[in-house]
C-alpha cells in the first residue's frame, strides 16, 4: 500500500510527460496522495502498509517501504500536506506547466519514498531522485541569480550527499544489511572508533543537507530563487531528511560515537540560531530573510536532536524534534506561499519599496500575519508547541545537583533566539504590511480562491497542531 | 555448440563482410553496418548455446588442446556478450555516422572509403571475446593484439582530417610501447615461472613455499609490473592514460565510443584473468595490491579532476573515461576473491555492464550533435531542453547516472565500489574516491546545466534519425531500469 503513496506522484509526473493536462493531475494526485496519508496516520500499525520486493538477491537490497514509527507517518503526513499546498497555488510560467508542476510532483515523491523506505538503499536513493528537480529547477525557472544559486545548491548538496553516503556504506558494511530494522537490531556491536568516525560523517552530511552551520550558506539564496512550490518542498519537505536521517539512523545506530561530537553539535547549532540569526535581521528583502530564517529554526531543531544524545532515553526530546519539524516544514512552506503571492501581486520583495500592502490586499496580510505568528512561536500555533518541547527537553536532564551541562547553557543561549525571530519576522511584517500605502501596494491584487485555499489547508493545520499537539505525539508514542 | 565456433564465426562474420562489400556494387554503404549487427546479433544469441568442456566432457572437442589457452565460465560468457553488444550499438551508431566519416575519407560526397569501417568493429569484437577467454599469456597477447590493431586504422579512418591523423599517430606510438612493455613483462614471468598459462602460474606460485626450487619473487614482480603498464594503457589508468584525451578527440566519435567502451572493458577482463592468480598467491599478493592502489588513487584524482576544466564534451567523456577507470581499478584494489558474495570480478563487470549503457547513450547523443551542430563543444549542448526536450531529458538521465546519481544503473555500481573499498578498510582511497565523485558531479552538470539553463544559439532543432532514437530511448530506459532493478545483470554475473 505505501508503495503506491510513493509511486503515485511519480506515475503523475509520467503522465505529464506523456501530456496530461498539468495542473489538474497535480492537483488530483496531490489531493489523493494526502488521503492515503491521513488513512496511513490512522492505520499506520496496521501491517498491510509495509511493501517489499527484492531488486538485488545478494547483497540483499529490497524495495522496501514501510512505518517502523510513528515518525516516518508524521513525516510522510507532512509531505502529503505542503505538496498539496504547493500544487494549488503554483502559478506556472505560461508554457512551462509540465516542468513547473512535472518537478513538484516528483520532488514530492522522492520524498515521500525517501521517509517511507526501510532500505538504506533507496532511503538515499529516493532523497536523491527528489534533489534532481531541485537543482533543475531553480535554475530553469528561478529569479534572480538563479544560476549562481542552483549551482551552489548543486555543489554543496552533492558533496553532502557523498559525504553522506560514505558514512552509511560504512555502517551498512558494519551491520552486514542494508534492511534499516535489521541494522537497528544489530546497533550495539559497532566499536567505539568506528562509531566516533562514523558519527562524523553523519554529522556532516546529513548536516549539509539540513544547512546546519556553517555548511548552511547554499540555502538563503537558493530558496530566494527557487520557484514558489520548490522552496515550500524543499524547505519545508525535504531539508527535514537529513534530520530525519539522524534521528532513524544516527542516533540508535552510533550513540557514543555521537557522545563524542556532542559539544562542537551544540556550538554549530548555535552558530545556526545567533549567528544566522543576526544575519537574517539585517536582510533587505523578504526572501533572503525566510531563507535565512529557515536555517536558522534548524537550530532548535538539533538542540533537540542534542538533547537526545546526551540523555539517550530522554522521553521528550525525540517527540520535540518531530513535532518542531513538522511544525515548521508547515510554518516555512506557507511563508514561502505567500512570499510568492506578495510578489505576484507587487513585483518586489525589496521590504524597502512595501509598505500598507495590508490596505489592499486584507486576506494576504491576514494569512502572512499568522504564518509570522507561527514562524515566531506564538502559543496556540504548531511552532510554539514544538519549541517549548525542545526546551523542555534540554532541561530534562537537569538534576540540580551537576550544574548546567552543556546542553542546558545551549538551550539558554539559543532562548535569545526567540527574541531574534520575533524582531526580523515583526519588523518585516511591519514594514510589508504597515504604514501608508506606496504605488506599489496601493493596487495590489488580493489573494484568489486556489491561493487562499492552499493557504488555509497550512494554516489549519498550525493550528491544529498547536491547540492539539496529541495529535501527532500519540502518533509518536 | 563448443563455445569457440563464437569467435570462429564473428572472424568469418568479418571476412564475409569485407569481401561483400568490395564486390557489391552500392553507393550507400549503411547496409554493411546493418549486416555486421545483425549477424553480431544472431551470434549474441548463439552465446546462449556455447558450452565449455565441463559440460559435455564425452565430446571430442573437450579434449582438444585448445582449452588450455581457452576458458569459457561464466565471467567469459558475460564478456562475449558484453563484446557484442558493444560492439553491434557502436556499429549502429557508425551506420548513422557514415556521412562525416564519408567526407573526411575518399571523395567528399561518396561513401566509397567507408565500408570497412562498419566490418573491422567486428574483428575487434572477436579479439575482445578471445581476450574474455584467455587462459595463457601468448593467446591472451595475440587477441589484445587483434583489438589494438584494428583500432589504429578505427582512430584514423578519417584520413582527410588533421585531428583523426594525429590522433592515429599517437595511439599508433603510444600503443606499440606499451605492447613492448606487455611482451618484456610476459617473459619475464615465462623466466621466473617456466609456464605462460595462467592456471599453471596461479599452482606454481601457491605452492610457492613446499616446493625445492623457489621461485625469483622479484623477477616475479618486475614482469607483474612491466604488463600492468600494458594493460593500464587499455584501461587508461594513470600514468598510462596520456594518449586517451587526444585520441578520444580526434577519432571519429563512433571509435571514441568503442576504445572508451569496448576496449577498456577488454583490458579489464584481461587484468582481472591475469591478475587472479596473483592475488590468490601470499607470495605476490601485498604488492600486487599497492600497485593497484596507487595507480587507482592517481587514476581518480587525474581523471576526475582534469575533467573540472574541460570545455569540449568529447574531451570531457575521454576524462571521465579515465574516472571510471579509476573506479574500476578500485574495485581491484579492493580485491575480494571470485567466491565472496560481492567479489572483486562482479563488482568491476557490473559497474562495466552500466558503464556500457551510460556511455554508449551518451556518445550517440554526441554523434548526432557532431553531424548536426557540427561542433563537440559543451556550448554546441546550450538550451537542448527547449529544442529537444525528451533528448535532453534522456540525456539529462545519461549524464546524472554517469555522476553515479541515485536510482540510475552508474550509482550501483558505484555503490558497490564503496562497499568493496569499506571492507577492505581503503579510508584514504575512499576519501579519495569522495572527492573525485564529487568532482564528477560537478563536470557532468555542467553539460546539464548547459542544456537546461542557457539559451539555445540557433532555433533549429535537432531531430534524430529513427535509428539513433530508438537506441538513445533503449539505452536510457536500462539505465533508469536497471538503476532501480539491478538483478538481471547481476543474474547473468552469477551464472
Amino acid at each position: 500500500m505505501l508503495a503506491l503513496l510513493v509511486l503515485l506522484p511519480i506515475a503523475a509526473f509520467l503522465a505529464l510527460l506523456c501530456g496530461a493536462p498539468a495542473r489538474l493531475t497535480a492537483i488530483g494526485a496531490a489531493a489523493l496522495n494526502l488521503t492515503l496519508a491521513l488513512v496511513a496516520a490512522c492505520s499506520w500499525h496496521c501491517s498491510s502498509w509495509a511493501f517489499s520486493v527484492p531488486v538485488l538477491a545478494k547483497p540483499a537490497i529490497n524495495l522496501a517501504f514501510g512505518f517502523p514509527d510513528g515518525m516516518s507517518v508524521v513525516m510522510v503526513l507532512l509531505t502529503a500536506i505542503v505538496t498539496l499546498a504547493a500544487v494549488l497555488s503554483g502559478k506556472a510560467p505560461a508554457g512551462r506547466e509540465t516542468l513547473y508542476f512535472g518537478s513538484s510532483l516528483l520532488l514530492s515523491g522522492g520524498a515521500l519514498g525517501a521517509f517511507a523506505a526501510t532500505d538504506l538503499f533507496f532511503f538515499y536513493a529516493f532523497h536523491e531522485l527528489a534533489l534532481l528537480p531541485t537543482f533543475l529547477m531553480i535554475g530553469i525557472l528561478g529569479r534572480g541569480e538563479r544560476r549562481a544559486a542552483a549551482w551552489k545548491i548543486t555543489i554543496y548538496l552533492g558533496l553532502g550527499s557523498i559525504v553522506l553516503l560514505a558514512g552509511l556504506v560504512w555502517l551498512a558494511n558494519l551491520t552486514g544489511t542494508f534492511d534499516m530494522g535489521k541494522m537497528a537490531a544489530a546497533a550495539g556491536n559497532i566499536d567505539p572508533a568506528a562509531q566516533k568516525a562514523i558519527a562524523a560523517l553523519l554529522l556532516v552530511g546529513f548536516g549539509t543537507l539540513v544547512s546546519l552551520f556553517p555548511f548552511h550558506s547554499w540555502a538563503a539564496p537558493a530558496y530566494a530563487s527557487a520557484p514558489a512550490p520548490i522552496a515550500m518542498l524543499h524547505a519545508g519537505v525535504l531539508k527535514k531528511f537529513g534530520l530525519y536521517g539522524l534521528l532513524r539512523l544516527a542516533i540508535p545506530l552510533v550513540p557514543d560515537g555521537l557522545q563524542v561530537w556532542l559539544n562542537p553539535l551544540l556550538l554549530l547549532l548555535l552558530g545556526n540560531i545567533l549567528w544566522v540569526g543576526y544575519v537574517t535581521v539585517s536582510q533587505k528583502r523578504l526572501d533572503l530573510l525566510l531563507g535565512n530564517s529557515s536555517v536558522m529554526h534548524m537550530g532548535y531543531i538539533f538542540l533537540a536532536i542534542a538533547a537526545l544524545i546526551a540523555m539517550p532515553d530522554n522521553p521528550l526530546a525525540r517527540s520535540a524534534a518531530i513535532v518542531l519539524m513538522f511544525a515548521h516544514g508547515i510554518s516555512i512552506a506557507l511563508l514561502f506561499d505567500l512570499t510568492d503571492r506578495i510578489e505576484r501581486s507587487t513585483g518586489s520583495l525589496e521590504m524597502a519599496d512595501l509598505g500598507g500592502l495590508a490596505k489592499a490586499t486584507p486576506a494576504l496580510a491576514f494569512m502572512f500575519g499568522i504564518a509570522a505568528m507561527a514562524s515566531i512561536g506564538l502559543p496556540g500555533l504548531a511552532n510554539f508547541a514544538g519549541e517549548v518541547l525542545v526546551f523542555l527537553a534540554a532541561f530534562k536532564s537537569y538534576t540540580g545537583t551537576a550544574g548546567l551541562a552543556p546542553v542546558q547553557l545551549a538551550c539558554i543561549a539559543s532562548i535569545w533566539g526567540v527574541v531574534i525571530s520575533a524582531v526580523y519576522m515583526l519588523r518585516a511584517y511591519r514594514n510589508i504590511f504597515q504604514g501608508p500605502a506606496v504605488n506599489l501596494t496601493a493596487t495590489a491584487p488580493d489573494l484568489a480562491l486556489s491561493d487562499r485555499a492552499a493557504a488555509l489547508l497550512l494554516i489549519v493545520t498550525l493550528f491544529a497542531v498547536g491547540l492539539y499537539p496529541n495529535l501527532l505525539l500519540n502518533l509518536l508514542k | 555448440m563448443p563455445a569457440y565456433y563464437l569467435e570462429a564465426l564473428t572472424v568469418t562474420l568479418g571476412i564475409a563482410l569485407l569481401m561483400a562489400e568490395a564486390f557489391v556494387p552500392s553507393r550507400d554503404k549503411g547496409w554493411v553496418g546493418i549486416a555486421a549487427a545483425l549477424g553480431l546479433t544472431v551470434i549474441l544469441g548463439l552465446t546462449c548455446l556455447a558450452i565449455g568442456p565441463a559440460a559435455k566432457p564425452a565430446a571430442a572437442w573437450a579434449h582438444w588442446p585448445l582449452w588450455n589457452f581457452y576458458a569459457f565460465d561464466g565471467l567469459a560468457r558475460f564478456y562475449k556478450i558484453f563484446a557484442l553488444l558493444c560492439t553491434i550499438l557502436v556499429l549502429l551508431m557508425a551506420v548513422d555516422y557514415r556521412q562525416i566519416l564519408a567526407r573526411f575519407t575518399d571523395h567528399p560526397g561518396s561513401q566509397a572509403g567507408t565500408g570497412e569501417y562498419h566490418a573491422l568493429p567486428v574483428f575487434a569484437c572477436a579479439g575482445m571475446m578471445w581476450m574474455a577467454s584467455a587462459r595463457d599469456l601468448a593467446g591472451a597477447f595475440v587477441a589484445l593484439e587483434l583489438v589494438t590493431i584494428t583500432f589504429y586504422i578505427l582512430v584514423a579512418y578519417m584520413r582527410r582530417n588533421v585531428g583523426s591523423l594525429e590522433a592515429g599517430v599517437k595511439y599508433l606510438i603510444l600503443g606499440a610501447l606499451s605492447t613492448g612493455f606487455l611482451v618484456y613483462g610476459i617473459a619475464w614471468i615465462y623466466g621466473a615461472t617456466g609456464t605462460l598459462s595462467l592456471p599453471g602460474i596461479g599452482e606454481l606460485i601457491g605452492n610457492a613455499g613446499a616446493s625445492s626450487d623457489p621461485i625469483n619473487r622479484t623477477a616475479l614482480l618486475f614482469g607483474v609490473a612491466l604488463v600492468m603498464v600494458g594493460l593500464g594503457f587499455k584501461m587508461g589508468a594513470v600514468p598510462m592514460q596520456v594518449w586517451i584525451p587526444d585520441v578520444y578527440q580526434g577519432a571519429p566519435t563512433p571509435t571514441t565510443a568503442f576504445l572508451s567502451v569496448g576496449s577498456k572493458a577488454a583490458g579489464f577482463i584481461l587484468t582481472l584473468r591475469f591478475l587472479e592468480p596473483f592475488l590468490a598467491s601470499e607470495l605476490t599478493r601485498g604488492p600486487v595490491l599497492a600497485l593497484l592502489l596507487i595507480l587507482a588513487c592517481a587514476t581518480l584524482l587525474f581523471g576526475n579532476l582534469a575533467a573540472i576544466p574541460q570545455t569540449n564534451f568529447k574531451r570531457l567523456l575521454a576524462y571521465s573515461s579515465i574516472a571510471h577507470a579509476g573506479f574500476l581499478l578500485l574495485a581491484l584494489a579492493a580485491w575480494q576473491p571470485l567466491a565472496a558474495e560481492l567479489s572483486s570480478a562482479k563488482v568491476v563487470s557490473f559497474y562495466l555492464a552500466t558503464y556500457l549503457l551510460m556511455t554508449l547513450g551518451v556518445f550517440f547523443v554526441l554523434a548526432q550533435v557532431r553531424i548536426q551542430r557540427d561542433g563537440e563543444s559543451i556550448a554546441d549542448f546550450n538550451g537542448l531542453g527547449k529544442t529537444n526536450p525528451p533528448l535532453a531529458l534522456a540525456l539529462t538521465v545519461l549524464l546524472a547516472a554517469l555522476a553515479g546519481l541515485p536510482l540510475t544503473a552508474g550509482f550501483i555500481g558505484k555503490f558497490f565500489v564503496f562497499c568493496l573499498a569499506v571492507q577492505a578498510h581503503l579510508w584514504w582511497a575512499l576519501a579519495i574516491a569522495t572527492i573525485a565523485a564529487g568532482a564528477g558531479f560537478y563536470y557532468y552538470f555542467k553539460v546539464i546545466r548547459a542544456m537546461w539553463w542557457t539559451p539555445p544559439a540557433t532555433d533549429t532543432p535537432l531531430r534524430l534519425p529513427p535509428l539513433s532514437a530508438t537506441c538513445i530511448a533503449i539505452l536510457t530506459i536500462a539505465v533508469l531500469l536497471f538503476g532501480i532493478w539491478p538483478q538481471p545483470i547481476w543474474m547473468l554475473l552469477n551464472q
